[in-house]
């Protein structure tokens, strides 16, 4: 039982108490960028889950059987760059070949992952806390739902924006900082519930 | 110095054994593509406008390919040559499209339009827009700055003396990338053969323009009920000509009745901005 409520803790604080977009402020890029559509945040909301659960399991197996053991860690972030942007290129080319209407729906998406600092920031951080195997998918995924819900909810509220009536000088991106601040001061109501 | 050997082993290996598993994927994974759409996209201009409604040349050229509904005529600066081009390569039938050329719907200059302020910052459209609206107390007019004829691909258009855009009906193609550019939406794509061209987008009421504009719309629907064709409707306080409807009768009484001749021929207007005096008493309304 003490198991369980140490897992349901670190999802529940990787999805909203230490939310990666609205807490941490990474990935701001691609929240600002892609969440004027509700149904691309969608998309975006599930390939960034994704590849961020696969690519932290692939970079926990590299940390601990090829870095740690040779006591390279201070070579962490430099291979995990080029491991991601590895396997997200390899991800993109077998997704191509075998199921190519999710390629139609991801592959847009999935070119602007593999620079992403988010996609980076949670293998880093699972390295650093020692996480096993295990702790580290359930963190990866609460990561990558909180990053899906964090891009979900902006673009609802963008689009709710476009019946209000906005000064003109902050039209666009002006308005849409104040929105996420606010609704990063709503997320800070959970804070100090799950130390960081 | 075994930490360093270590290190380079370790990158060296790491960085080999990516690449040459992409190198194998790229191999073993690869999508065949139907050479003709590498053909097709030869032949279009490759402006990447997306004037055709797709991402790119390449997208359009795997659309006409590949799919049967795709008409063969939509690449727009290409025009009737590379049309009939492409609907030879595959094997369609090439439609007449009409062709289409910009139109600025403002003619308020330096002379003709009031201004609320001198105006100092950076010189782009875009950036005047940001203060208010622009230096103009026309919210809609034109605002002088030269946006689309930066963006122009072709070349089509230069900023006249009265900070109005000209355009060049022989070069303009009609991909409607200045439409995109111009923050006041005041370009419009019209067909080459439309004999009357309203120059002006304001919405205002016609007391509100006389104002602050020499040749604004005046709405006083002079235009509508002087048109025997009833190609002519008042929409949102401004006159919008069918261009299907209109034909070049000899009358012309539309322009001719117009007080603040907003809307005028458009063969009077080629390749020069209209340059007109109000007349010293406006008709009323």
């Amino acid at each position: 039982m003490t198991e369980v409520a140490e897992y349901f803790t670190l999802f529940m604080g990787a999805v909203i108490v230490n939310n990666f977009v609205l807490t941490r402020f990474l990935g701001l890029c691609i929240f600002f960028g892609v969440s004027k559509n509700l149904n691309a945040s969608i998309g975006m909301g599930m390939a960034v889950t994704s590849v961020m659960t696969l690519s932290s399991m692939l970079a926990w197996a590299i940390y601990n059987f090829v870095l740690a053991p040779y006591h390279l860690t201070f070579l962490t972030t430099v291979v995990f760059v080029v491991l991601i942007a590895s396997f997200v290129q390899l991800l993109e080319i077998i997704i191509k070949k075998f199921v190519p209407t999710l390629y139609n729906l991801w592959g847009i998406y999935l070119v602007l992952i593999a620079t992403n600092c988010i996609v980076l920031a949670v293998p880093l951080i699972i390295s650093e806390s020692a996480y096993s195997f295990s702790k580290s998918v359930v963190f990866a995924i609460g990561s990558g739902a909180g990053f899906a819900l964090a891009i979900i909810l902006m673009a609802s509220l963008r689009e709710k924006l476009q019946y209000a009536d906005v000064p003109k000088s902050i039209d666009g991106l002006g308005i849409a900082f104040i929105l996420a601040g606010l609704l990063a001061l709503s997320f800070f109501g959970f804070s100090g519930m799950i130390p960081l | 110095m075994n930490t360093s050997i270590l290190i380079l082993l370790v990158m060296a290996a790491l960085g080999i054994t990516f690449g040459l598993i992409l190198a194998f994927a790229n191999k073993k994974f690869a999508i065949e593509v139907n050479p003709l759409i590498h053909i097709v996209e030869d032949v279009l201009p490759k402006g990447q406008c997306g004037a055709c409604g797709y991402a790119g040349c390449m997208a359009y050229a795997e659309a006409v390919v590949t799919n049967p509904d795709v008409p063969p005529n939509m690449c727009v600066p290409g025009k009737a040559v590379v049309a009939a081009r492409v609907a030879e390569l595959t094997g369609k039938k090439a439609e007449e499209v009409e062709p289409r050329v910009a139109r600025i719907m403002c003619s308020g200059g330096l002379e003709q339009a009031k201004r609320s302020y001198e105006y100092k910052g950076v010189q782009t459209c875009a950036a005047a827009n940001v203060l208010f609206g622009g230096p103009k107390s026309c919210a809609y007019g034109c605002l002088g700055f030269g946006d689309c004829v930066a963006t122009c691909p072709f070349g089509a258009m230069t900023l006249g003396e009265n900070h109005l855009p000209q355009i060049d009906k022989e070069k303009c193609t009609g991909c409607g990338a200045c439409q995109k550019v111009c923050p006041k939406q005041v370009i419009d794509l019209t067909p080459l053969t439309a004999n009357v061209h309203v120059s002006c987008k304001s919405l205002a009421k016609g007391a509100e323009v006389r104002k602050i504009c020499t040749v604004g719309c005046l709405s006083c629907t002079l235009c509508m009920r002087q048109c025997t064709h009833d190609a002519i409707k008042m929409v949102n306080n401004l006159p919008v000509v069918d261009h299907s409807k209109c034909v070049e009768c000899t009358e012309a009484k539309c322009v001719e009745k117009c007080p603040t001749k907003a809307i005028h021929l458009i063969r009077q207007a080629a390749g020069e901005p209209p340059v007109v005096k109000a007349p010293a008493q406006a008709q009323p309304m």
